[in-house]
């Protein structure tokens, strides 16, 4: 079966000036060589730490910034450098949530307005967009007298919702969520996770799901991405990952979270030191100033993502030679 | 054993319309020499304006309605200007949610890290920036001769948060509080910061207040913890029993709440409708529009924080009722 979204060797890297010795523009390599596949319906978890390239990867995707590299396919049409009207099914089709409900609504507009916005950019006649935002608004648990009010006058999960309602207007295949719940409390954003798995079950949506948040990202997704510097160093199904993970960043990560339970705390791998530089990666595998386990070979040479296992992806020497049974035990 | 710091029945309010508003209501918390007490809740439960109020930093448009707040066994609420600035810093330090904020961008870190030093102890710049040097080097900056230098922008996230902690640490108080210390950072620096504070704490002795809506960051780091809920204190336990038996229902749904990144359930236990602001607290219980467990009761009467024969305090008048539908998954 064809993916709904394919990208291959997706990069985006941007010029920084002045930032060599010699004065010389240099390249922040935020997204290098990103391959993914999203299925119809499905959930792909995009999951790491600031400075990873995630929100950037999930804008390259929404064309909402120019990929400087690689190619992205949608329901099978290359889109990558595509303009105009060759544009409009993407622009239908592909929706995004983002993570501050306060920035990313206009103030100024109803939420009738803010919800029927992508409509009228597609054309829609008025009648049909009152209906259809009438209907969103149901869908997502919002009072129809919500309709004519401005968005200040709503918590933060409310506005999560009108933010909702927007991307599922135009019935998209694909909804961009970045950072959608992390601004919300830990009850609203239960509310928000069981409203996105609900519009999944209901309507077949797909989701790439971004997020720093790794226990959110297990209970939304069906495959999971792990992105250190701009690649991807993991990628293979939840339970796989979040329970036998081969990378030791993927390990490393997963033993930080701390688990809401004194009676079994986590045991952090603490790593030593900061993210490097995306604009001066270390040689070779770019974790290996930070991984527990690096071996001369790290440093020389840049490991590939193999297939170790049938749909399981691991861009490292020696997967699996760190274990989450060492750090749990 | 007297507490290091104690508050009692304190209640703050804000100028509002046509009253004042009571943002936090007969506050009893106590943290002891060489505890952490995890102070949690979600937004606008009152966490951080009882942390203001401890330090007695609150914005002058504040006041402290009724109350005390004893630290080291003396009352400071009616302390002068004077007396205040002797004791913030020396006996009572607080740490924020965004070190870039709460530092100077204009002064050196070590400077600001040896200010305190200089004011409260008299020691001399040269001495000061020694002293300086040997705090970094303890809070696990690399290089702090060279660091001591350096200007805030020019460290990340984790090490800002460190500085921040040196120059709490700085004078030896007393009591810590720490308003979110890790909320800003990525997840495997914020398992270096809680390892810090956990040692820390071991060397020092001294009390911590570690205020976050972080369940997980306080199960792996606190002794007790007091569960706040517009404006209230709902539920006070060690922090084992409160996990393993909450006794109050929003401290029940609240845990249940949690996407967990060990196991993956289906659905979220969900909390309905939202918090409520201070301009709309409810009467009777604060909880009961969003408790499954009201009653006639808790619409009307607002129940007392009761002590139980284990020590454990709760809000509620259904505590020790079995069989209560906030009890069922």
């Amino acid at each position: 079966m064809k993916p709904l979204l394919e990208a291959r060797a997706l990069s985006v890297h941007f010029p920084v000036r002045g930032t060599s010795m010699s004065g010389d523009s240099r390249l922040l390599r935020a997204v290098d060589g990103v391959d993914i596949e999203i299925g119809a319906g499905e959930t792909l978890g995009i999951v790491g730490e600031s400075g990873c390239g995630k929100t950037t990867l999930g804008r390259a995707i929404l064309r909402l910034l120019e990929p400087t590299g690689g190619s992205i396919r949608f329901d099978g049409m290359d889109v990558t450098r595509a303009t105009g009207a060759a544009l409009a099914p993407l622009r239908k089709s592909v929706q995004a949530v983002f993570q501050d409900p306060f920035g990313s609504l206009n103030p100024r507009m109803r939420v009738s307005d803010i919800i029927g916005e992508p409509l009228r950019n597609l054309g829609w006649p008025r009648p049909r967009i009152s209906a259809r935002v009438a209907e969103v608004m149901e869908i997502v648990g919002l009072p129809p007298e919500y309709a004519s009010r401005h968005p200040h006058a709503f918590s933060g999960g409310q506005r999560q919702r009108i933010g909702i309602a927007r991307a599922l207007a135009p019935s998209p295949r694909l909804i961009v969520c970045d950072e959608a719940v992390s601004a919300l409390d830990v009850s609203i954003q239960a509310q928000i996770l069981n409203l996105l798995k609900d519009i999944q079950r209901d309507f077949g949506v797909a989701y790439l799901f971004v997020s720093h948040n790794l226990a959110v990202v297990r209970h939304l997704s069906h495959r999971v991405a792990v992105m250190y510097l701009g690649r991807i160093v993991e990628l293979c199904d939840e339970g796989r990952l979040y329970t036998a993970p081969l990378h030791p960043y993927t390990t490393a990560l997963l033993s930080a979270v701390p688990e809401p339970d004194p009676e079994r705390p986590n045991r952090p791998v603490v790593l030593e030191g900061d993210l490097p530089s995306p604009i001066d990666p270390p040689p070779g595998c770019t974790f290996h100033t930070r991984c527990p386990v690096a071996k001369p070979d790290c440093r020389a040479t840049a490991p590939a993502l193999r297939e170790i296992e049938p749909g399981r992806f691991v861009r490292c020497h020696f997967p699996g030679s760190f274990r989450q049974a060492e750090v749990t035990s | 054993m007297t507490a290091a710091l104690e508050l009692s029945r304190l209640s703050v309010s804000f100028p509002g319309q046509p009253d004042r508003l009571r943002v936090i209501e007969g506050i009893d918390l106590a943290v002891g020499p060489g505890e952490v007490v995890g102070l949690v809740g979600e937004s606008g439960s009152g966490k951080s304006v009882t942390a203001l109020a401890a330090m007695r930093l609150l914005p002058s448009v504040a006041r402290i309605d009724a109350g005390a707040v004893h630290l080291g066994g003396r009352d400071i609420v009616g302390a002068s200007r004077q007396e205040l600035l002797r004791i913030r810093g020396a006996e009572i330090a607080m740490i924020f949610q965004e070190p870039m904020t709460s530092l100077n961008p204009l002064f050196r870190a070590g400077f600001q890290i040896g200010e305190t030093l200089e004011v409260h102890l008299g020691l001399s710049r040269a001495e000061a920036r020694r002293r300086a040097i040997e705090l970094m080097r303890a809070v696990g900056i690399p290089a702090p001769e060279v660091r001591v230098d350096d200007y805030p922008h020019q460290l990340s996230g984790g090490m800002r948060q460190r500085v921040m902690i040196a120059m709490a640490m700085a004078c030896r108080p007393k009591v810590l509080i720490a308003d979110e210390p890790t909320t800003a950072l990525d997840v495997t620096i914020q398992a270096q910061i809680l390892q810090l504070m956990r040692r820390l704490r071991e060397e020092s002795g001294m009390g911590i207040l570690l205020i976050t809506h972080d369940l997980g960051v306080v199960a792996g780091m606190a002794d007790r913890v007091v569960v706040m809920y517009a404006g209230m204190v709902m539920e006070e336990a060690p922090v084992r029993s409160l996990y393993a038996m909450p006794h109050h229902p929003y401290s029940r749904l609240l845990l249940k709440a949690i996407p967990r990144v060990r196991e993956r359930a289906d659905r979220l236990n969900q909390i309905a409708g939202t918090t409520p602001p201070a301009s709309r607290f409810p009467s009777g219980c604060r909880f009961h529009p969003r408790c499954p467990d009201a009653i006639d009761r808790c619409r009307m009467e607002l129940p007392p924080l009761e002590t139980m024969p284990d020590g454990r305090k709760s809000r509620c008048w259904r505590t020790g009722e079995a069989g209560l539908p906030s009890m069922s998954t």
